[in-house]
């Protein structure tokens, strides 16, 4: 797994100014984006780019263990599904209070990952990958036999969450506000992480897991700590999900949407957290795209992955990090 | 639960554990030797089905159908070897992660509008159609009985191929140290691609004898896949052996829990509860035994021999 590694921009010192400043704009940019639709801008705009504000979420999570951590985790799709059915089996028992509906969403998947991630971590590079993927669909099959909520078919919701009883999710552009905000605090918190003690043990791991070892502390347990924190962080993208789409299906979870999720993260760049930001909304953009041009939308996206994967390395952020380069030297 | 249906269901589990090693076989070898993680390897084994589906209608012999398709995934294979594969051999498992998933959204969509959404089957051979009797009286299809004996003359024909010939003693070698085998004097291009046209033989010929008795459907790799990851974890990674155990293992726990997972609920638990608890529990059944089985041996059951 070291060679996932390596080969990561974050590997080589990164332009600081450039990682301090483009999340400002990027969070700047989108800020003003309900502007651009009130000056008419399509208003479906909106919409997607909530979704792949939500999913940037999920993205930005996966990111910490992923990049971050150099763990390539192929079942993150599980904690957005638990985050979804939480709110969707609770708005579907009465329940609509957020205050009630998130802590136990987080407690949940704090659990599934506290469990499932000591399972995994057992093992490293490509077994991981498989086992992650192995949960994930375990979940998966969980969400398709629960047949009380939908089964199969999944689970059309009536109402959305409520803040202390107000309909806080009724509004688009205060829907949009709340995603943005939830992605900033995110990105804020990961940020903060990677920064700490915690997030060098973690980085300094995954390029030499037994000279950390050696220095004293426990490899593992810092481990399983960034996955249990990055699982509960997607399950607020789960929830959020929930609330937009007023429907939750089993296909949250699938393998495939974990592949996606990863894609987001190559696609913006490895480790960069910010990248996954860009590689979600850009990810949805193409996807948006493509679909509306044809039926057949994965017969050009799949190619697509196939010859990103093969041109180019270092994503979005290397992209930008090379051009930068380029131009300094 | 009769004694008749429990030989059914074991010799169901059985069969079931047998598809699942032909085409674990393969995307572990591809892996052992060439540390390559192929995503895609589901795909031929759905590839394989669909061309049995049209070279058996065309031909109107079951062996006949068998073999062009076989010649035709082998094609296949080896065009997106040279298209895709040899490219990422030297990349890190997460590129060849990727641009596989890739490669199956498009094999997907492309199955779709070339056979249709809608799911197709294959008649079982008219010399396979009967039903064989056993003990008791109970009865079972031949076809069947066809595929296990089938599954395991393959898998025999594998362990001759690995453990007693010079290809094999390559391969071996490959998988422990390419680079060595390579300063040997080696062509290690010729062999990778002598083993993945191997591993998308097995997965295609998984697929075609799949065909008569499972419906043809897009998307049904992807499924296949995921078992055949969960068999190789528990087996073992890169070991023909592992994942023959763990294709039995995977193969008899998934089918035995689906049909009696529900009675034995019901011994303790009111029948409705035990059915929804015993759906949801049965089908999530192998990943508990793999957890179990990495918590005790984090390697696999039998991990290969020389990988670190």
């Amino acid at each position: 797994m070291s060679a996932v590694t390596t080969s990561s921009p974050i590997a080589r010192p990164a332009a600081p100014a450039m990682r301090r400043l483009a999340p400002l704009v990027i969070l700047g940019l989108l800020a003003l984006l309900p502007l651009a639709t009130a000056l008419g801008l399509p208003s479906h705009w909106l919409t997607l780019v909530t979704r792949a504000m939500i999913f940037a979420i999920a993205a930005l999570s996966l990111d910490l263990i992923l990049g971050v951590g150099g763990l390539v985790s192929f079942g993150h799709a599980a904690f957005i599904g638990i985050g979804a059915y939480g709110a969707g089996i609770l708005i579907t028992e009465g329940q609509t209070e957020l205050l009630v509906a998130l802590p136990a969403i987080l407690i949940v998947c704090a659990v599934f990952a506290a469990v499932t991630g000591y399972v995994s971590l057992r093992t490293r590079g490509v077994a991981f990958i498989m086992i992650t993927l192995a949960f994930g669909q375990m979940a998966f099959y969980f969400a398709q036999a629960l047949s009380a909520y939908g089964g199969d078919d999944g689970l059309t919701l009536y109402e959305k969450s409520t803040f202390l009883g107000r309909e806080i999710f009724a509004n688009r552009t205060g829907f949009y506000y709340i995603a943005l905000g939830t992605l900033a605090v995110c990105y804020w918190l990961a940020r903060r992480l990677v920064a700490s003690r915690f997030g060098r043990v973690l980085r300094a791991a995954r390029e030499n897991a037994v000279r950390v070892t050696v220095t004293g502390y426990d490899v593992d347990h810092v481990r399983l700590g960034a996955y249990v924190i990055s699982g509960m962080m997607a399950g607020i993208s789960g929830f959020l999900l929930a609330n937009q789409t007023d429907f939750v299906s089993p296909a949250f979870m699938s393998w495939q949407r974990s592949g996606e999720l990863i894609f987001m993260v190559v696609l913006g760049g490895v480790g960069s957290l910010y990248g996954a930001i860009v590689g979600a909304i850009a990810l949805l953009a193409v996807e948006d795209v493509l679909s509306g041009l044809t039926q057949n939308w994965k017969a050009i996206f799949g190619p697509l992955i196939v010859l990103f994967v093969l041109f180019t390395r270092g994503g979005i952020a290397g992209l930008m990090a090379k051009l930068r380069g380029s131009r300094d030297g | 639960m009769t004694t008749s249906l429990l030989i059914v269901q074991l010799l169901n589990g059985l069969q079931f554990g047998i598809l699942l090693f032909l085409v674990a076989a393969g995307l572990t070898l591809v892996f052992g030797v060439m540390d390559f993680i192929n995503l895609a390897h589901g795909v031929q084994y759905m590839l394989g089905a669909y061309l049995a589906v049209t070279f058996v209608g065309l031909t109107g012999s079951f062996m006949l159908g068998l073999v062009l398709a076989l010649a035709a995934a082998l094609l296949l294979g080896l065009a997106f070897e040279f298209l895709v594969f040899r490219h990422l051999y030297e990349r890190d498992h997460l590129d060849q992660v990727l641009a596989t998933f890739g490669l199956i959204l498009l094999l997907n969509q492309a199955v779709k509008m070339i056979w249709g959404a809608a799911p197709l089957s294959v008649p079982v051979p008219e010399f396979l159609s009967g039903n064989v009797q056993l003990l008791g009286g109970v009865l079972y299809p031949t076809y069947r009985f066809a595929l296990i004996g089938a599954g395991l003359g393959v898998g025999a024909l594998l362990w001759f191929v690995v453990e007693k010939t010079r290809t094999g003693m390559l391969l071996r070698a490959g998988a422990s140290n390419a680079p060595m085998v390579s300063a040997l004097g080696v062509d290690i291009r010729k062999l990778f691609m002598v083993v993945f046209a191997f591993g998308t033989m097995l997965a295609g010929f998984a697929g075609v004898m799949a065909a008569p008795i499972l419906s043809v459907e897009p998307g049904m790799g992807d499924t296949v896949l995921i078992l055949a990851f969960v068999v190789i974890v528990v087996g073992g990674i890169g070991s023909i052996r592992g994942a023959f155990v763990g294709a039995l293992i995977v193969g008899l726990v998934d089918t035995l829990g689906r049909s009696f997972m529900n009675d034995l609920l019901r011994l303790f638990m009111a029948p409705a509860s035990a059915r929804a608890t015993g759906a949801a529990l049965s089908s999530m059944l192998i990943y508990l035994v793999m957890a179990a089985v990495l918590f005790v041996r984090p390697e696999g059951l039998l991990p290969a021999k020389g990988r670190s």
